[in-house]
């Protein structure tokens, strides 16, 4: 091929061309699916879905691209809205109550186990996908599955919550990494705070980052809330260390962080006024779109920043949590089977690879086949989230992920007992009482 | 039936009607069902059963509800206080003779104009613990060195909110108020000015008494938007720092639709009654006074 056929307009040509073919081949591809799976679609079936709003932009156009695809090839529309993350649970909830609203559901960790009763049985999607796609990573299971353990969701992906920071900073706090123990982690937050720039975790009430870090401090500590069989047992020497522990971390934060919500360290950490926080891939991702618009100072960001997977404590295992986002299709759905359909057809690889590529690595795959797609090898900084599922604990902790461990993230328990201490607000002592009382009313 | 029709009490009762289903429908039902609901253990999703007075047991040895309804009635009475002092103090002074008064009057509307989750939004920027503007601004004053924790301190958050709920109710109360103020007669100020009475004698003895009945209708409405405040709590501080500012309206939701404990949640919600109430009754003994005042000789 000569020079001269490398011509803006021509490869602009070739490029639609390609497209259209790939589009083309999509809308094949989809139309056999709909024929030989084994969920049909109920006759003039409709179907309204309400999801958790986007953090990546590529990502939800993927996925409307895929809903797309899904009408084109089944015949079913599909009208999806979008709520924040932290919208979701209330109007699930209204709607299990009231029996009437959106057919399915895509919300976060244990919402399913809210009203397992009020949700469509799914393990014949959930036996499909895991026998084609090598299998479920165990916390998809524990998600998935309800009380009798039949699945009442399909997992759908975990979104990742790393630890953030910047490399320069660390380095002019004496390290070159970020250290793979607690006590070498809290060395490293005290050398930010007296030698570079503070890090710092939120304390306010963020559902997602705020839960993140609470759960991993605890739990590397040995500290629970409940037993395997569901008894409380905050009340323990291990809750006691693992707030001194949280205390001295706390201590070594930038001013404020009692006020976080889960947008606070983002801002933060964008503007280079915080040197280490927890976060999803969001950080990055912003940092990249900034800097190609041609912002400098995102630029200088994204060049400097990079992620680490959390520390890991005395109990010698990784204690991370990230948030799950399951997809739930309500009984009183009067298409249970198309929603089936649209679950199954949505982690079929030829859809699902493309949409986990255009989430840029902000959320990691349930399913053990996907840790071969590309989005994993292509960016070092982002590699280290492709096992986010299989190193996460679930909500609830080493009790069941259900009703109860929701309840008890939803109140607030655990991070409240923690911001009260690291606020002065109250002593461990009297903290743990509170936890302790809250947590016996749930779980009774 | 010609008699029925004619009948005054049968076509009142009528024309009561539609109001009355609307009430029952949308007023009494709720209540009640709320009300049954916290005598429950109902959840989300599962029917619950009659569990007596368990849940109000529950939630008065909970300190978390103890902290919540502490916050409620302080926030209650210092932001109506404040409302209360700077809204008539605004509609004195929009009583005067002003240039472009019209204007004037529309723009003092704007807080209470925008919506509250706008305005929450505006105030989580001017609080926000890095870019507080506030902060940035006594920072370059040199006026301090570090920025003000507004809303991660128990009482600065506490302080911060209220005074983002006073910003947004002053106006109500000013423009009723001014309302109230351009009902008194002209001719009372005359003749007090006559007697050789002083501002504050004709404030005291002739403004403020006349006020008094718009006074009590504007402020048990103040009182009563103001202890059921819940947007402005969710958006800028979600109840934190560690429960802080949780209000006895953000702690039923919480409780009720984000940890779906139904029971409980009403049980929170049905605990605001007796305050609401006791806010009418205040409005009730305040409406009383008018007809003493207005000389009516119906002094019930």
């Amino acid at each position: 091929m000569s020079e001269s056929h490398f011509t803006r307009r021509n490869v602009l040509k070739t490029g639609a061309t390609l497209a259209g073919a790939s589009v083309a081949n999509m809308g094949l591809w989809a139309q056999a699916w709909a024929q030989a799976s084994p969920f049909k679609p109920e006759k003039g079936a409709k179907l309204t879905l309400l999801r958790w709003k986007r953090f990546v932009q590529a990502e939800e156009d993927a996925f409307m691209a895929l809903v797309a695809n899904f009408t084109k090839a089944t015949g079913v529309e599909v009208k999806v809205i979008n709520e924040s993350l932290d919208d979701v649970q209330p109007k699930a909830s209204v709607a299990a109550n009231t029996n009437q609203g959106p057919d399915m559901f895509w919300g976060l960790y244990s919402l399913p186990h809210l009203f397992p009763t009020k949700c469509v049985e799914v393990t014949d999607v959930a036996s499909y996908l895991g026998k084609k796609y090598g299998g479920w990573v165990p916390t998809a299971e524990t998600y998935g599955k309800g009380p009798a353990g039949k699945w009442i969701a399909i997992p759908v992906a975990y979104n990742g919550n790393v630890i953030n920071f910047r490399q320069s900073m660390i380095e002019k706090a004496g390290f070159k990494e970020v250290p793979k123990d607690t006590a070498g982690f809290l060395e490293l937050m005290k050398a930010l705070k007296e030698k570079s720039i503070p890090g710092g975790f939120a304390l306010g009430r963020a559902s997602g980052d705020g839960n993140a870090w609470v759960h991993w401090a605890l739990w590397s500590q040995g500290a629970n809330l409940v037993d395997a069989k569901d008894q409380v047992i905050i009340n323990s020497p291990e809750t006691v260390k693992a707030l001194e522990y949280i205390k001295a971390l706390s201590d070594t934060f930038v001013p404020g962080t009692a006020s976080w919500n889960d947008s606070f360290n983002n801002k933060a950490f964008l503007e280079s006024q915080i040197s280490l926080t927890n976060n999803g891939v969001s950080i990055y991702a912003a940092a990249k779109a900034g800097a190609a618009k041609g912002d400098a100072k995102a630029k200088d960001v994204m060049d400097d920043m990079n992620h680490s997977l959390w520390p890991v404590g005395p109990v010698g295992k990784p204690t991370e949590f990230h948030i799950c986002y399951p997809l739930m299709a309500m009984k009183y759905s009067k298409n249970p089977t198309a929603c089936k359909a649209f679950m199954a057809f949505m982690l079929e690889a030829e859809n699902y690879n493309k949409w986990l590529e255009d989430a840029v690595a902000y959320l990691t795959h349930p399913l053990n086949a996907y840790d071969a797609n590309p989005v994993w090898k292509t960016d070092p900084k982002l590699s280290m989230l492709r096992d986010a599922g299989r190193r996460t604990l679930t909500a609830g902790g080493l009790g069941s992920v259900g009703e109860k461990a929701a309840s008890a993230l939803a109140d607030f328990v655990m991070l409240d007992m923690v911001a009260s201490v690291c606020t002065g607000r109250a002593s461990i002592k009297d903290a743990i009482a509170v936890a302790e009382r809250q947590a016996k009313r749930i779980y009774r | 039936m010609t008699q029925l029709w004619q009948s005054k009490n049968f076509i009142g009762l009528l024309f009561m009607l539609p109001a009355a289903a609307f009430l029952l429908l949308f007023l009494v039902y709720p209540l009640g069902l709320g009300i049954w609901l916290s005598f429950t253990d109902t959840k989300i999703g599962t029917p619950g059963k009659f569990v007596g007075l368990e849940n109000y047991a529950w939630i008065i040895g909970d300190s978390k509800f103890q902290s919540a309804v502490f916050f409620t009635l302080f926030y209650t009475f210092v932001a109506s206080v404040i409302k209360f002092a700077l809204g008539l103090y605004l509609a004195i002074l929009l009583n005067e003779k002003l240039p472009f008064k019209a204007i004037i009057r529309a723009l003092v509307l704007i807080p209470f104009i925008v919506p509250t989750v706008l305005s929450a939004i505006a105030f989580w920027w001017i609080y926000d613990p890095q870019f507080s503007v506030i902060s940035w601004s006594l920072k370059k004053a040199g006026l301090i060195t570090e920025n003000i924790n507004f809303l991660g301190d128990a009482w600065n958050s506490r302080f911060a909110v209220i005074f983002a709920n006073v910003w947004r109710g002053v106006p109500f109360i000013a423009i009723s108020l001014l309302a109230g103020l351009q009902t008194v007669p002209p001719s009372l100020y005359e003749a007090a000015v006559l007697d050789g009475a002083t501002r504050w004698q004709m404030f005291v003895k002739i403004t403020y008494p006349l006020l008094t009945p718009i006074i009590a209708v504007v402020m048990t409405f103040s009182v009563l938007f103001t202890f059921t405040d819940f947007q402005l709590i969710k958006v800028l501080t979600n109840g934190g720092p560690a429960g802080a500012t949780e209000l006895m309206a953000t702690m039923s939701y919480n409780t009720a639709i984000l940890g779906g404990r139904i029971g409980e949640g009403a049980a929170i919600s049905t605990a605001m009654v007796p305050f609401l109430l006791a806010a009418i009754m205040v409005s009730w003994f305040g409406l009383q006074r008018r007809k003493w005042q207005a000389g009516s000789e119906n002094n019930e």
